[in-house]
């Protein structure tokens, strides 16, 4: 099946563009973002603090299954209903530092909307390892399989 | 460049030819010595091989008559290295926001 969701990362850029069009009113995708409760259902973590607005932050933290606890954190810079969220990105105890995100959500019919996000990383490098984390941690099942595929390679 | 990978993608989302790759990961074999793996159909196993060579996660090297198929180790670390996990998992995610929110009440 092909994936609605589209990257753009050129090689050798430290930032990259993620687009990806909703069935769903704009007004329902921007919610998505700034209700705490609805940001855990969809994200799959437990939502510390989230302070929709200007000036406002926010702490996210997720479990793994072997217990482990992975906090999240940012702060939000711009804060426009249903148009744009400007806010900064840190997974605490990595090394991959703070990305700074832009969101910018858009009406294309009364039913669908599209958002557009923009990422910034502190270096190329640093984008790159991000990138390719959900393959060293295997998120998805296909990807599992050909990690085994590989570790017999070794 | 970006169609090839796609279509490398395309390649390993399917269960029995992610399973041929794990077969043929220890050891090269003949497409017979496969094809008895698995209860499908003979001429469904070679379609699977055809599709892996075409693109170049497996090779074919003759040994006398028989053909043997070997796991390209260069192309498959190419693959692990490539930006569609990422795309997947954003994709995952957005499906769940689409379906969460497709479900919502506003509360009264």
């Amino acid at each position: 099946m092909e994936l609605k969701t589209k990257i753009d990362a050129k090689d050798g850029e430290q930032d990259l563009i993620i687009t990806r069009e909703f069935d769903l009113p704009l007004e329902l995708l921007f919610k998505a973002y700034v209700e705490a409760e609805i940001v855990e259902q969809w994200m799959g973590t437990k939502v510390l603090k989230l302070e929709s607005k200007k000036h406002g932050s926010y702490q996210f933290e997720t479990t793994d299954p072997k217990g482990n606890k992975h906090g999240f954190n940012g702060v939000i810079h711009e804060f426009s209903p249903n148009l744009k969220i400007t806010r900064t990105f840190e997974m605490e105890n990595t090394p991959f530092g703070v990305q700074l995100e832009f969101y910018e959500f858009e009406k294309l019919t009364d039913d669908t909307s599209k958002l557009t996000m923009h990422v910034i990383y502190e270096s190329v490098a640093m984008r790159d390892q991000v990138m390719q984390l959900p393959f060293a941690k295997g998120i998805n099942m296909a990807h599992n399989r050909m990690q085994e595929i590989l570790n017999q390679l070794k | 460049m970006m169609n090839l990978r796609r279509d490398v993608f395309q390649a390993i989302a399917d269960p029995t030819r992610r399973a041929i790759l794990l077969l043929v990961a220890t050891q090269a074999m003949k497409a017979g010595s496969i094809a008895s793996n698995f209860d499908t159909a003979r001429p469904t196993v070679s379609k699977h091989l055809q599709i892996l060579t075409e693109c170049e996660l497996l090779e074919q090297k003759q040994n006398g008559r028989e053909i043997y198929y070997n796991i390209n180790a260069k192309k498959m670390k190419e693959v692990a290295d490539f930006i569609e996990p990422f795309r997947q998992m954003w994709d995952d995610r957005f499906n769940k926001l689409e379906s969460v929110m497709k479900n919502y009440k506003p509360k009264a």
